[in-house]
C-alpha cells in the first residue's frame, strides 16, 4: 500500500457527497473559507439580535412580547451553535469576537437598517428571516458536518420566525388604518434591503466554483432573488399591500415576476460601514462586551480558585 | 372588601410583580456580559413573563369586567400597579441585577411552593408550574452571587454595592395587608410571615459564602401594596405601554 493521498481522499469524499468531520484532513482553503463563512454567519445572528431587540420592552401585547423575546433568544442560540461549529475548525471564540468588535469581520448588512416601528419586527421576521432561509436551506446538506447539523436546527427555527413575522403583519394589515399604514411603510423600507441579502447580481459576482463543489452554494444570487420575489408576491397580495416597485409585474414567459434591481450603490455603501446603523450596532456590541469584561474575569478567577482548592485537597 | 375583590388585588400583586421584573430582565437581552449568560437571563425573563401573563389572565377573570390581561398590563397607570418595589429598581450593573434576582428567587421559591397548596386551583396550578422554573432561577442567581463574591476584587465590590442599593426593598416582599388576612382565612393566600425566618437564614448563608455584609439598620421601603411606587415605575410603563395607548382600538 502506498502513501495515502489526503487531497484525493478529500476530493473523493466530496464527490460521493460524504460529510467532512473536524478530525478529517481538509485543504487549507476549504478550512479558511468555512471559518470565514461560519463566523460571519454567527456574527450576523448576534448583531441581528439588536434591531429586533429594540422592540422587546415596547411589544404591544404580552403574547407579542413572549414571541419576540423567544425569537431574539433563538438568534443568540444560532450564534452559539455557529461559533461552536467554527471553533471545531481551529479558531477560537475570542479571535472571532475580536474580529467582529474591531470591525474586521463582516456580518449581514441587513442588520444595519433601523427598526423604526413595531411593523418592522414583523417585516424582519417575515422578509429577512425568509430570505435567510432561502439563502441557507442548502447548507443543511453542506459538506462540513458540524455546519450542516447546526443549519438543520437553525433552518427549522428560522421557518418558525418567518411564520410568526408574517402573522404579525397580518394583524397589522387587517387591523386599523394606522396599523395598515405602519405595515405598508415597513414593507416599503425593508423590500430592497431584503433583496440585497442575496448578494450582488451574478454578472458582478465572481462565480465561485469551490462554493458549489463544497456544497456551500447551489443556486446563483439572481436565481435565489428571483425565487424570493416569486414566493413573496402572493403573500404581499394577500395582505393587501404593495411593493415599492413600479416595474414589478408578472412575466408569463418566464413564469416569474420582473422587478427592479435594488440600489447597488447603497448596498456597497452599507457594506463599507456607511449604512444608517453600522456604527450603532458595532458600538452596542462593544459596549456590552466591555461592560461584561469584569463578569467574565470574575468567572475565570472563581473557576481558577476552585481548581486550586480541588488540587490542594 | 369581598373575597372576590381581595383575590383580584392579590392576582394583580403577583402578576404585576412578575411582569415588571421580567420587563427589567428583558432589558439585558442582546446586551448580556457574554452570549451564554445573555441566553440564560433571557430564559429567566421568558419564564417570569409567562407566569405574569398567566396571573394577569386570572386577574382579569376574577375582576369579571371583560378586561383582558393586555388591558390590565397596558392600560393601568402606575398608581394602579401593585408590583413589589424591588422589581422596578433599575438593573444597574450585572452584579446588582443578579443580587436582586437572588433575593427575589429565594423568596419566590418558598412562596410559590406554598402557593401550590392553595385552595384556589388556578393559583395552585400556576404556582406548581413555576416551582421547577424558579428552582433553576435560584440556582443560577445564587451561583453567580457566589462567583462574584469569590471572584475578583472588582466583582466583589460591585456585588456589595448592588446589595447595598437593593437591600432596602427586600423587606417589602413580606408585607401583608387586609387582602392577605382575608385570603389566608380562606386557605387561598400564603401567610408570608411563615416564610420570613427561612428566607433570612438562606440569604444570610448566601451572603456569608460570598463574603458580603448586609447593610445594617436599613429602613424598609414600602408602598406597592397600596399602589405607591418610586419614580422608576412610570417610566417603565411609559415605555411598555406606549404603543397600545397610541392605538387604543388596535389588536396586535
Ligand atoms: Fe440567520
Ligand atoms: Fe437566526
Ligand atoms: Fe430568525
Amino acid at each position: 500500500m502506498g502513501v495515502i493521498n489526503f487531497e484525493e481522499l478529500f476530493e473523493s469524499k466530496l464527490a460521493k457527497n460524504d460529510i467532512i468531520e473536524p478530525k478529517d484532513w481538509m485543504p487549507d482553503n476549504y478550512r479558511k473559507h468555512l471559518i470565514r463563512q461560519i463566523s460571519q454567519h454567527a456574527h450576523s445572528e448576534i448583531v441581528g439580535m439588536l434591531p429586533e431587540g429594540n422592540w422587546i420592552t415596547r411589544a404591544p401585547s404580552l403574547r407579542a412580547k413572549l414571541v419576540l423575546l423567544a425569537k431574539v433568544q433563538d438568534e443568540g442560540g444560532h450564534g452559539l451553535y455557529l461559533y461552536t461549529a467554527a471553533e471545531s475548525l481551529g479558531t477560537s471564540r475570542d479571535e472571532m469576537l475580536d474580529a467582529l468588535l474591531t470591525g474586521k469581520a463582516k456580518y449581514s448588512s441587513i442588520f444595519n437598517y433601523p427598526t423604526l416601528t413595531w411593523a418592522d419586527v414583523g417585516a424582519v421576521g417575515w422578509l429577512v428571516d425568509g430570505a435567510a432561509i432561502m439563502n441557507q436551506v442548502m447548507l443543511q446538506r453542506t459538506s462540513y458536518g458540524p455546519y450542516a447539523r447546526a443549519m438543520v436546527r437553525i433552518c427549522k427555527e428560522e421557518s418558525f420566525h418567518q411564520r410568526q413575522g408574517y402573522e404579525l403583519m397580518t394583524h397589522l394589515a387587517f387591523g386599523t388604518p394606522a396599523q395598515k399604514e405602519m405595515a405598508q411603510d415597513a414593507l416599503n423600507r425593508w423590500w430592497y434591503p431584503t433583496l440585497m441579502m442575496f448578494g450582488p447580481p451574478d454578472v458582478e459576482s465572481p462565480n465561485s466554483e469551490n462554493a458549489i463543489k463544497w456544497r456551500i452554494k447551489r443556486e446563483t444570487n439572481d436565481e435565489l432573488r428571483q425565487r424570493f420575489v416569486n414566493q413573496s408576491m402572493p403573500q404581499i397580495e394577500y395582505l393587501g399591500l404593495t411593493v415599492p416597485d413600479k416595474n414589478l409585474k408578472w412575466n408569463e414567459t418566464k413564469k416569474g415576476y420582473d422587478f427592479s434591481e435594488p440600489d447597488w450603490t447603497e448596498f456597497k455603501a452599507v457594506i463599507k460601514g456607511n449604512g444608517p446603523c453600522n456604527k450603532e450596532r458595532l458600538a452596542s456590541r462593544n459596549k456590552s462586551h466591555n461592560e461584561g469584561a469584569w463578569v467574565r474575569e470574575a468567572a475565570t478567577a472563581y473557576a481558577k480558585k476552585q481548581n486550586e482548592n480541588y488540587e490542594a485537597a | 372588601m369581598t373575597s372576590q375583590e381581595a383575590l383580584f388585588n392579590y392576582n394583580l400583586r403577583l402578576g404585576d410583580t412578575s411582569l415588571i421584573l421580567a420587563q427589567r430582565l428583558s432589558e439585558w437581552t442582546g446586551h448580556g456580559p457574554f452570549l451564554e449568560e445573555d441566553l440564560a437571563l433571557t430564559n429567566i425573563a421568558l419564564d417570569i413573563f409567562g407566569r405574569g401573563k398567566a396571573l394577569l389572565e386570572y386577574a382579569a377573570k376574577t375582576e369579571g369586567k371583560g378586561r383582558t390581561e393586555d388591558d390590565l398590563a397596558f392600560f393601568r397607570n402606575d398608581r394602579e400597579y401593585f408590583n413589589a418595589l424591588i422589581t422596578e429598581q433599575p438593573n444597574g450593573d450585572y452584579a446588582k441585577t443578579i443580587v436582586r434576582q437572588a433575593l427575589i428567587d429565594c423568596f419566590d421559591l418558598a412562596f410559590y411552593s406554598e402557593l401550590s397548596k392553595s385552595k384556589d386551583e388556578t393559583l395552585a396550578g400556576i404556582a406548581a408550574k413555576s416551582i421547577k422554573e424558579i428552582t433553576y432561577h435560584k440556582r443560577h442567581s445564587f451561583s453567580w452571587v457566589n462567583r462574584f463574591g469569590n471572584g475578583t476584587e472588582e466583582s466583589f465590590n460591585r456585588l456589595q454595592n448592588g446589595l447595598n442599593e437593593i437591600w432596602p426593598y427586600a423587606g417589602e416582599l413580606f408585607e401583608m395587608n387586609e387582602v392577605d388576612a382575608l385570603l389566608i382565612k380562606e386557605g387561598i393566600a400564603v401567610d408570608l410571615s411563615m416564610l420570613k425566618a427561612n428566607w433570612e437564614k438562606e440569604i444570610s448563608q448566601l451572603l456569608a459564602k460570598a463574603n458580603l455584609v448586609a447593610p445594617e439598620g436599613t429602613y424598609v421601603q414600602t408602598g406597592s401594596r397600596k399602589g405607591l411606587h418610586g419614580e422608576h415605575l412610570s417610566y417603565i410603563l411609559a415605555e411598555m405601554q406606549s404603543l397600545p395607548r397610541m392605538h387604543p382600538t388596535a389588536k396586535w
